[in-house]
């Protein structure tokens, strides 16, 4: 690989990206306005003596939209990449399989890292969420939820074979995920079973780091933040062995 | 089967096949090839659809997965790196960024190869595509996407250039003027393998293969193809092949 050969790829997907403002738009006004909705939710309910719902509830639900977004954008995307022909006319080429993946990797990173602060930002501020361990560790957080859906959607596009599939990759990998990850019930107490299988979703880690930030304990956060970047490392790499330069 | 032309001198051809045996889905494409490309001149790989042609242009450009045999490319095993940047390679449908501009897509493929600007505007001028080098390809017609393809490939002045149906679909004035363009990069040494199945565009070749059922009928000149069939037109020595290969 080769870090001129990985930018190009990574401009040329931005320019993709610029020339189509709709997605544009989508993947940076509506997770904001999805955490506008779910404040706005709660604006006439009772508040328990635990504090607001949106401060409690908010931030473990905020993660899943910039995941769900990207990991659909960025499938589809890679997807048509390979359906078109255009990736065995760079598989010929010098562009390397790491190129192709990080570059794409590195541009939807970018709009993932946007999309997650302005989330964040529009969380804390306009909407008042409190968070006392510092509103930029859950930006980190959130940020890592993008990234995950991002290298997710790369490795999604390995398994699709058509746009079609692609779209329906996305209840497989992401509704388990929700029902898993300790949004319903502590992970601790699901039958061992599902507690073992919910330790490899990296939604699990995402919520076990906003329930410590949660609880006031800033510091906590870094063993699952360090367990998503493995998670996102691990799943470019294996993006990028799906790559193949000679096919059937 | 006309017995074709060995290359005494090792090297001399730019592409060199021996028993080359691709499946595809569970079927036997292509069951054995040999074949000699010589370099610096035009061949024309001639022949029905499915007839194996893809197969083949795709064994030689590194991007097929081969059963056996071995496939020779400018002197190194086909897909080797360094023949990455010294082969230009076209597919059969336009692969290029349908919502980039014509410009934008052979500047993406230009730095692939280390091509900056210049090349890239002496592309274009090459394709005839620079009075719409700035529209999206998504509004160009059939043919300006396939040109825009082949500027794709054009743009890193490659040794050999291997075309799937480079004229498809074109009408007889961009025809010529793309057979133009294959002529003046003959004569400045470059190899091209040119497949068609519109057999017209056999007397634009210097050789021709004709592959059929994965299998070559003859790979000649075409001048000796005609005088070997009794024919005197593409067509009818294909059906002389043909017949000569049933019987």
């Amino acid at each position: 690989m080769s870090l001129s050969l990985t930018w190009n790829t990574a401009q040329r997907v931005l320019l993709q990206l610029r020339r189509d403002p709709r997605t544009l738009v989508m993947l940076i006004v509506l997770p904001p306005g999805l955490t506008w909705l779910f404040q706005y939710l709660f604006a006439e309910a009772p508040v328990p003596p635990t504090g607001p719902i949106f401060n409690t509830i908010g931030p473990r639900i905020m993660g899943l939209f910039p995941l769900i977004l990207m990991f659909l954008i960025t499938s589809i995307t890679m997807l048509r990449e390979r359906l078109s022909g255009t990736l065995e006319r760079l598989m010929v080429g010098p562009t390397g399989k790491a190129d192709v993946i990080l570059g794409y990797a590195l541009a939807f990173g970018l709009v993932a890292t946007v999309q997650a602060i302005a989330m964040t930002a529009w969380s804390v501020w306009p909407l008042g969420l409190e968070i006392a361990a510092g509103p930029w560790r859950l930006g980190v957080v959130m940020v890592l939820d993008a990234l995950v859906g991002t290298a997710l959607g790369l490795l999604a596009s390995a398994i699709a074979r058509t746009e079609f599939q692609a779209v329906q990759m996305m209840p497989l990998a992401i509704i388990p995920q929700l029902l898993l990850a300790g949004l319903f019930i502590d992970r601790t107490d699901m039958p061992k079973a599902l507690e073992y299988f919910s330790d490899v979703l990296p939604i699990s880690y995402s919520i076990d780091a906003v329930n410590s930030l949660l609880a006031g304990d800033g510091g906590a956060i870094l063993a699952p933040v360090a367990i998503l970047v493995v998670f996102i490392a691990v799943s470019l790499v294996l993006g990028a062995m799906t790559l193949r330069r000679r096919t059937a | 089967m006309i017995p074709h032309m060995k290359n005494s001198e090792a090297g001399a051809a730019a592409i060199s096949i021996r028993a080359l045996h691709v499946i595809r889905g569970g079927i036997e494409v292509l069951p054995h090839i040999d074949l000699d490309v010589p370099r610096g001149q035009i061949v024309g790989l001639l022949g029905p659809s499915g007839g194996g042609k893809t197969t083949l242009m795709r064994a030689i450009v590194g991007a097929q997965i081969v059963a056996g045999g071995s496939v020779e490319v400018l002197g190194h095993p086909a897909g080797s790196p360094t023949l990455r940047s010294r082969i230009g390679y076209v597919t059969q449908a336009p692969s290029v960024y349908l919502d980039l501009t014509a410009r934008e897509n052979i500047a993406y493929f230009a730095k692939t190869v280390g091509v900056g600007a210049d090349g890239v505007a002496a592309t274009l001028e090459h394709i005839g595509l620079n009075d719409t080098a700035n529209r999206p390809v998504s509004n160009l017609s059939d043919g300006q996407r396939s040109r825009v393809s082949l500027g794709a490939a054009l743009v890193g002045d490659p040794e050999l250039l291997v075309l799937d149906e480079p004229t498809v679909g074109l009408d007889p004035v961009l025809r010529r003027d793309l057979w133009d363009l294959f002529h003046t990069l003959r004569d400045a040494g470059k190899t091209l393998l040119v497949s068609s199945h519109v057999m017209d565009e056999a007397r634009r070749c210097d050789r021709l293969v004709v592959l059929r059922h994965g299998t070559i009928l003859a790979d000649d000149t075409f001048a000796h193809i005609l005088a070997d069939t009794g024919t005197d037109n593409a067509d009818a020595a294909f059906l002389a092949l043909t017949d000569r290969n049933a019987a």
